[in-house]
């Protein structure tokens, strides 16, 4: 546990939602953490991921000098395609999406509240990015899981009673996965199902404006699950 | 059969005021010979209908740094300092869209449906002053079609009757916006005989294209 226990918190987070992906499904990861899940899957396990901008098996960079504008992913940096991959239009792409056809989404977070509803598009009057392909994901993928830091740079709590900022969709997400906890969201409010490595349940409860229900024994998250 | 029109010969059909779809997802796939063309024209209040405002130098990047728009419909400006900037300036009207309803506004437009319904938006501010209509038991929001006077498009291969490719992933929003231009003006990376390329690899249909854009100047 020393070692997960100096891990960087954004390694951290991806290594544990990569513990969610299963094989031989569709998936798309967001821009951020996310992105940093498929490091940590095994090559041989059949996951195709998907891009908005119109690619399912997307693969890694491209070798050093053999990067092409013509093959991106949605934040525009140069990827490869694994065999079997294939393009699409974006008409198709958020048919996937929308469709539910995606089995798994990652994505991340400015708020998750207790409804388990997320806010991720803007910041009224300090920034405004504009939501992409986020609110399609939200609303049409299988499962949604938010990867994101716990609190603000600021310290202040990302996990609150109700999101102040814009939501994303009146969906409740499946899952949030931070480098302090993985809390699972249900009719009756926030789970909090495990602690990371070294992290009391205390210190979650601290670093949380909305309330976590705990039942017994919270576990500790299980890295040795992805690689 | 086509004239093939240079850069600027295509610039001086677009007037000021013009709506125009641009394709490309973060400049992938956009037309680059005619967006420096159109920016260099000095044109203005032009509405532009575009996944993302990419960055400064890419994609729609050119047209917003030299002001030609007076406003931006698309679903994400968060990488282009210049739409933030012109935009708290209040001299750019930014509508953002989600990407997935952005594409299907403008598919409705293009093969004349009357708009769509999508989950998408729901519950948030994108739903502000649209209606919602119950299929199913299922509620959904209204979003209606989206044309332009102009589409441009970046292709890869072109026929001497304007037949399109695309390649990988700078198809995007090509082959939707053009469906639903007036006009609609493509520039390919290579011109080649009829027959060169399979009927099966034909994304948009020659008979869509009203001008091709010269290889050389």
């Amino acid at each position: 546990m020393t070692e997960a226990g100096k891990m960087d918190p954004k390694e951290l987070i991806a290594r544990r939602c990569a513990a969610e992906v299963k094989p031989h499904t569709l998936v798309n990861l967001g821009i951020g953490i996310p992105t940093l899940v498929s490091d940590h899957l095994d090559e041989g396990m059949g996951v195709f991921f998907q891009a908005e901008n119109g690619v399912v098996g997307m693969g890694r960079r491209p070798p050093e000098g053999m990067s092409d504008r013509h093959l991106t992913d949605a934040g525009g940096s140069f990827v490869s395609a694994v065999p079997g991959a294939s393009t699409i239009d974006s008409a198709f792409s958020f048919g996937l999406i929308r469709g539910g056809h995606l089995d798994l989404t990652v994505l991340g977070g400015l708020q998750v509240d207790q409804r388990g509803y997320l806010a991720n598009w803007m910041i009224p009057g300090v920034y405004v990015p504009g939501m992409g392909g986020a609110m399609d994901l939200v609303t049409g993928a299988k499962r949604v899981i938010v990867a994101m830091i716990h609190s603000a740079k600021d310290g202040t709590p990302k996990i609150v009673p109700e999101c102040s900022l814009p939501l994303t969709a009146e969906r409740r997400v499946d899952l949030i996965v931070t480098e302090k906890a993985v809390i699972r969201p249900e009719d009756d409010g926030l789970h909090l199902i495990e602690t990371a490595p070294g992290v009391t349940v205390a210190e979650v409860r601290a670093a949380t404006a909305a309330n976590l229900i705990v039942t017994g024994e919270v576990p500790e998250m299980d890295l040795s699950r992805s690689c | 059969m086509y004239q093939a029109l240079t850069v600027d010969e295509a610039v001086e059909l677009i007037p000021d005021g013009a709506s125009v779809m641009l394709s490309g997802f973060m400049g992938v796939g956009t037309p680059d010979r005619v967006v420096a063309a159109l920016a260099a024209s000095g044109r203005r209040d032009l509405t532009v209908i575009v996944n993302d405002a990419a960055r400064p130098d890419r994609g729609v990047g050119p047209l917003v740094k030299a002001r030609c728009l007076r406003k931006f419909i698309g679903s994400h400006i968060g990488l282009n300092p210049d739409v933030q900037e012109q935009m708290a300036a209040g001299t750019l009207e930014v509508e953002l869209v989600p990407q997935g309803t952005l594409v299907e506004r403008i598919r409705a437009a293009g093969v004349g449906l009357g708009g769509v319904l999508t989950p998408t938006g729901l519950g948030t501010r994108v739903a502000e002053g649209k209606q919602v209509i119950e299929v199913e038991g299922k509620p959904f929001l209204l979003e209606p079609p989206l044309r332009a006077d102009f589409a441009l498009i970046a292709a890869r291969s072109c026929d001497y009757v304007g037949n399109l490719t695309y390649m990988l992933t700078a198809t995007n929003f090509n082959p939707i916006m053009a469906l639903a231009a007036k006009t609609v003006i493509a520039e390919p990376e290579e011109i080649v005989p009829v027959g060169m390329i399979p009927p099966d690899a034909v994304k948009t249909p020659g008979a869509l294209v009203d001008h091709v854009i010269r290889r050389v100047a």
